[in-house]
């Protein structure tokens, strides 16, 4: 075996979603990393503290006191146009928010990854889908969109961590990964991502000339803020931050289907309550009920255009979340009464299983 | 002689740091924080520094300290200039990275940033402007504000039942172990510029060899919030802010 097939094949991996991560963090130039425990996503932090990436690629990892202290961080290493990341839980996330509106409205580029928890409240650990409001419609104060992907393997929780950063930088403007306790949790092989060197300054200087690096005598000062007190000003900023968001939801839509083609009824789920539809949708086709699953990879952009082709086509939907329904609100508006949306769900903790699925698209969809 | 031949090189006796440019300051005259934004102009251009520097801006009276000095500049949310400044420095360790606060950002809602940062010993320095009260938001209780001072939102003087105790966070940040230079001084008068603008060099030299976090409190006035003249309010603060605020060095390793 020559030695860049064996490298190859050492790259295929056995590792938790939350691990993977990390992983993939270092080996595409993150710059640094600022974060607080919480369950279920600590091993992303205890993972960066065992590689030591500061003895290899350079980049920062920091333990600080609190998630608005690691967002704040994130938004100064950000102003400075490194790629700069935190990680956390549905709890630590809404202390978050205030720092993700200044980042929005700053418009610098970062990685925020989210694997969800129970809630509300201090909830539970376990698994939920029940921040897709805060995700996508905002979260903080203001006018502001995210970029969301939503893994649904631990292969995309490497992925997407490479795709956030690059959109991110693309679009200067925070992308967040909105996972659950269940993929950040659980062990599946992954092919990490090559390793990418982190940006020069030099390189930063040329791509980012907005970066607060230190003023050169050729340019003007450098200044990070979100703050216009003219009304006129502000308005301004809103204008292009949506003209902004126009343009991702243009180009960045991402889904992936399953049994579609044919399909008669069409069930709608995210993340890990995607993958337990697909058996549910398997089970169904075995029945002789032509179902199929739309998968959305991106929230924020969503595949509203997708969803809608579909609406002519099948006789219903059905909307599968781990809440009391929050996507199902993004569907309808699409579908716009074309047909019926139903949903089914569970919360606090509960994945639902893939026979409580058929049964609800029997109940409520085929009838 | 005419206003022309005047102006000339010769007759030069002083001039205006570059660091600092021509943009009118919004401060109340009177306000300490004009002094202090030219003593940090001041230094940086000694120290040839301008284009190594990041300034973080707080939110309140100072915010807009990024519109004065001509450096790259971060304007963090309220009381979080700390966390920026920690990322900034950890990732470009051969820069000078100073934060501006007041008493509101600094000691009350940015306690943790604060102090978390000091501890940690981050290689940066804070310039602390303590003048007892909010000013850009009209006037209301700061942490420091003293016990008896009125506010807005102490409109019959701050007693320690109903508003809590004035906060010496100063004299706290002098305990930590990640400290090495923590002072207090004041720019009331030439010497007291002078002083501060001593301490301020020696912040940012600190931040530069690596020793550790340096605290400069300036116990300053707000003569508009206070409702005295720019005079009154210097002797007032004489008299009152620097019993409670002494001007000192608290620590220096």
């Amino acid at each position: 075996m020559n030695d860049s097939k064996k490298q190859n094949i050492e790259e295929v991996r056995l590792m938790k979603g939350n691990e993977a991560i990390a992983h993939a963090a270092v080996r595409c130039g993150c710059d640094g990393y600022f974060g607080y425990p919480i369950t279920p996503q600590s091993e992303i932090m205890e993972t960066l503290m065992e590689l030591e990436p500061w003895n290899t690629t350079g980049m920062v990892v920091l333990q600080a006191e609190s998630e608005t202290s690691s967002i704040n961080m994130v938004y100064g290493g950000a102003g400075c146009g490194k790629r700069t990341m935190t990680s956390s839980s549905s709890p630590g996330v809404s202390l978050m928010q205030e720092g993700i509106s200044y980042i929005a409205c700053a418009e610098l580029p970062c990685l925020i990854v989210n694997v969800m928890r129970g809630g509300p409240g201090l909830g539970t650990i376990q698994p939920s889908q029940a921040d897709y409001y805060q995700s996508v419609k905002g979260g903080g104060h203001g006018d502001y969109k995210l970029i969301t992907l939503a893994p649904a393997s631990v292969q995309e929780m490497a992925d997407h961590t490479v795709l956030a950063f690059d959109l991110a930088f693309k679009y200067c403007t925070p992308a967040l990964i909105l996972a659950d306790g269940v993929i950040g949790q659980m062990m599946e092989k992954v092919v990490l991502p090559p390793f990418q060197p982190r940006l020069t300054e030099e390189e930063i200087r040329e791509k980012y000339p907005w970066a607060t690096l230190g003023k050169p005598s050729s340019r003007k000062p450098n200044i990070i803020t979100s703050l216009s007190l003219e009304a006129e000003e502000m308005e301004t900023i809103n204008l292009r931050l949506q003209r902004k968001y126009r343009e991702i939801e243009k180009n960045e839509v991402l889904f992936e289907e399953f049994s579609c083609e044919d399909a008669e009824y069409l069930v709608v789920a995210f993340g890990t309550t995607a993958r337990v539809c697909q058996k549910a949708v398997e089970m169904a086709r075995a029945e002789g009920i032509k179902a199929g699953l739309l998968r959305p990879i991106t929230l924020f952009p969503f595949p509203t255009i997708a969803i809608s082709n579909y609406a002519d086509k099948v006789k219903g939907m059905l909307t599968v979340e781990m809440s009391a329904g929050q996507m199902i609100d993004d569907v309808k508006l699409v579908v716009n009464g074309r047909v019926p949306v139903q949903f089914y769900g569970r919360m606090g903790g509960i994945v639902p299983s893939p026979d409580e699925v058929l049964k609800a698209l029997k109940e409520k969809v085929v009838k | 002689m005419t206003t022309n031949e005047i102006i000339s090189p010769e007759n030069l006796v002083y001039t205006k740091t570059k660091v600092l440019n021509d943009t009118p300051m919004h401060y109340c005259p009177g306000c300490s924080h004009g002094v202090v934004h030219k003593l940090i102009a001041e230094i940086i251009e000694e120290m040839d520094f301008q284009d190594k520097t990041i300034g973080i801006a707080p939110v309140g009276c100072a915010v807009f300290a990024y519109k004065y000095l001509d450096i790259d500049w971060q304007q963090a949310a309220h009381g979080r200039a700390p966390a920026l400044a920690t990322a900034v420095k950890r990732l470009l360790p051969d820069r000078l990275v100073f934060t501006y606060q007041g008493d509101g950002d600094l000691a009350a809602i940015g306690t943790a940033e604060t102090i978390h940062a000091a501890n940690r010993g981050e290689n940066i320095a804070i310039i602390f402007i303590n003048n007892g009260i909010y000013g850009m938001t009209g006037g209301q209780m700061a942490p420091t504000t003293l016990l008896g001072m009125k506010s807005s939102t102490s409109p019959n003087g701050r007693t320690a039942p109903l508003n809590g105790n004035p906060l010496d966070i100063t004299k706290l940040l002098a305990q930590l172990e990640g400290t090495c230079y923590v002072t207090r001084q004041s720019v009331h008068n030439v010497a007291s510029v002078r002083k501060t603008k001593k301490a301020i060099r020696k912040a940012f030299e600190n931040s530069m060899e690596g020793k550790g976090t340096s605290v400069v409190e300036v116990v300053s006035t707000c003569n508009s919030g206070w409702k005295l003249s720019p005079a009154a309010s210097n002797d007032w603060m004489v008299e009152n802010m620097f019993p409670a605020y002494p001007i000192c060095d608290l620590k220096d390793l």
